[in-house]
């Protein structure tokens, strides 16, 4: 808006100059780079169903998406995005994850003293602890829900079947996931449900004893069983997860996206 | 120049002689040079279809024939000045034209095959583009000796797609990804990050005393989702509770349900059997889950939540029956 002697108000000139910048920044030849064609945030970028496809398929997103989706599977009441929501609890617990391993010993003399300093002397540190040990519960809630969701709707029928196998891995892998996690705090809690735990495993016929020995890395839960619950926790575990849930989205796309409809 | 194996050279005939309708052999002693070619030929043209570009490396070009069918269109591609109203430019409903529809397998896909050979083969008149292709040598005559283990790619059977695999793609109601699910992939996860956040601020994560491998506390307890397990071994032998059912019954039963129910329909009035026994697992498990976390107290014997507490430390800071 023009004030009365004709000038231009400080607002409007720093709106001006504010575009021209932005303009000149993502026309510049890194931000160009950076983009592919079709990129949302590209200068110049319009809604049409060619840029609509040129934003999957031209970007890293295409990995995980294909350009298009049956309308009927985009509805939330089909998969109550339950699938989607276990991959995105997975991720939230990497990052709260990775936080926390800043401030955490896995030796019985600092375990304990670490977990509670994170309440007492570390930055959001009681929050991230919490969103973390929330979120695992809440991993395994959604995947058992998705899993019950997907049979419900028979979605492990042909071509499925093989992808409800690798399903009941990534299940089987989240459990161990949330229990070899369980340990790591070393309280009374940790302690003794995790002792509960692994006794189950030891009444396996024949390799009973074995496996309970390879897990506890003794006869029962000692210091060194803190140590191999962290490195499942932190790394083999995770690593292994990983793999599968590849494998897993790989072939939702491959057995022709999801199933139905109904 | 190097010597090409007697059998490849015999495949590469046979395949020849088959597209041209000629003997195997007449067609493998042109091969070797040892009579001249019958038909007269386009020299090193390329058949429509493939559009070899000089210098670039051979194998990159079957690739790019390869590929062919599914090649995306490259807006970075010089365009005509004026815009061609055959642009893609795909309905919102429609399934472009041009690839997008990137998950059905092209349909004139093919496997190629490529024989390794020294003298260009002349490509077959007439026929080029569906059964065999020439793809042009590399305009830089090959060195005399080339050397171990290098060797240039020139002849391509194309073969047709339907003879090898099988085309499924029906038509079906699309949506692009962009911004109909990925929309609401965005919501469903602001929604669970601020779900999650809210919980972690009311709801304090448990801490107990240090561990203390001389206190048993009483009861002890497993996480909640083996309490269901724990409770079951309550009633039954060990070797039944504590295997059969989780590994057996949970693990290799789970894992085989798709093999096991034959039934093809995915109607839920076709599936009533199959919708009632998961039911019933999932009211089994989770009734079995309830009474291990909320009905089992002091030695894991029964106990009321509301006469004598409750003995599950997860939830310790935010349940309460009693005072
Ligand atoms: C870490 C755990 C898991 C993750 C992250 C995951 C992720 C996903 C995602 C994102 C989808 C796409 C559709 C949807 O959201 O429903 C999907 C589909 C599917 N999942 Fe999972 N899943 C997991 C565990 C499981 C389990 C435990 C099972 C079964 C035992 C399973 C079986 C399937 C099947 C059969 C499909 C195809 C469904 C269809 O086409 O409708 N998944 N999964």
């Amino acid at each position: 808006m023009a004030n009365g002697d004709g000038r231009t108000g400080l607002l409007e000139r720093v709106q001006e100059k504010t575009t021209e910048l932005m303009d000149r920044v993502r026309g510049s030849q890194f931000v160009e780079s950076v983009l592919r064609p079709g990129s949302p945030f590209k200068k110049g970028y319009t809604d049409s169903p060619r840029n609509r496809s040129y934003v999957i398929m031209n970007n890293v997103l295409y990995h995980l998406h294909p350009v298009k989706v049956k309308r009927h599977g985009v509805k939330l009441s089909y998969t109550l995005c339950l699938g989607g929501l276990s991959f995105f609890l997975f991720i939230l617990l990497t990052i709260t994850g990775i936080f926390l391993m800043f401030y955490f010993a896995p030796t019985a003399d600092r375990a304990y003293a670490d977990v509670q300093a994170l309440s007492t002397d570390v930055a959001f540190g009681s929050l991230v602890r919490n969103m973390h040990r929330w979120g695992a519960h809440l991993m395994v809630l959604t995947v058992f829900l998705h899993m019950s969701r997907v049979f419900y709707h028979g979605a492990y029928k042909p071509p499925r079947e093989f992808n409800w196998v690798v399903g009941v891995i990534l299940l089987l892998l989240t459990l161990l996931l949330s229990f070899s996690g369980y340990l790591l705090p070393w309280d009374q809690l940790a302690l003794w449900a995790v002792t509960v735990g692994t006794n189950m495993a030891g009444f396996v016929p024949v390799f009973g004893t074995q496996v309970k020995f390879a897990l506890l890395a003794g006869v029962e839960v000692t210091a060194a069983t803190l140590l191999r619950f962290y490195v499942l926790h932190v790394l083999f575990l995770p690593f292994i997860i990983v793999i599968f849930m590849a494998v897993h989205f790989w072939r939702v796309r491959k057995d022709g996206g999801i199933s139905g409809p109904l | 120049m190097v010597e090409i194996p007697e059998e490849l050279l015999r495949r590469s005939a046979e395949a020849k002689a088959k597209a041209l309708g000629l003997p195997v052999e007449q067609v493998l002693a042109e091969m070797k040079g040892e009579k001249p070619p019958a038909e007269a030929e386009r020299p090193a043209e390329a058949p429509p279809g493939t559009v070899p570009v000089p210098g670039r490396d051979p194998s990159e070009q079957v690739e790019a024939i390869m590929s062919a069918p599914e090649e995306e269109p490259q807006p970075e591609a010089p365009q005509p000045a004026t815009p061609t109203p055959s642009a893609p430019t795909p309905s919102q409903e429609a399934e472009p034209q041009t690839a997008p529809a990137a998950e059905t397998e092209p349909a004139g896909a093919a496997v190629a095959t490529a024989v390794e050979e020294e003298e260009p083969t002349p490509p077959p008149a007439g026929n080029g583009a569906r059964k065999a292709t020439l793809v042009e040598p590399r305009p830089v005559a090959p060195p005399k000796g080339a050397p171990e283990g290098v060797r240039t790619q020139r002849l391509l059977t194309v073969v047709k797609a339907r003879a090898i695999q099988q085309v499924k793609a029906e038509p079906a109601d699309k949506v692009n990804t962009w911004p109909h699910l990925m929309l609401n992939e965005f919501v469903a996860l602001l929604v669970m990050t601020g779900f999650l956040l809210i919980l972690s601020v009311i709801l304090q994560a448990p801490l107990l005393e240090p561990a203390n491998f001389n206190l048993t506390p009483n009861p002890s307890k497993a996480p909640w989702y083996f309490l269901g397990l724990q409770e079951l071994l309550s009633y039954f032998d060990p070797q039944i509770a504590g295997v059969t059912v989780p590994t057996v019954i949970g693990l290799i039963g789970f894992m085989m349900i798709p093999y096991v129910d034959r039934n093809p329909s995915t109607k839920p009035s076709d599936r009533k059997f199959a919708i009632m026994l998961y039911t019933f697992f999932l009211a089994g498990s989770a009734t079995l889950t309830i009474l291990g976390v909320l009905f089992r107290g002091q030695g894991f014997n029964f106990s009321y939540p509301w006469r004598d507490g409750v003995f599950f430390d997860d939830l310790k800071d935010w349940i309460h029956f009693t005072e």
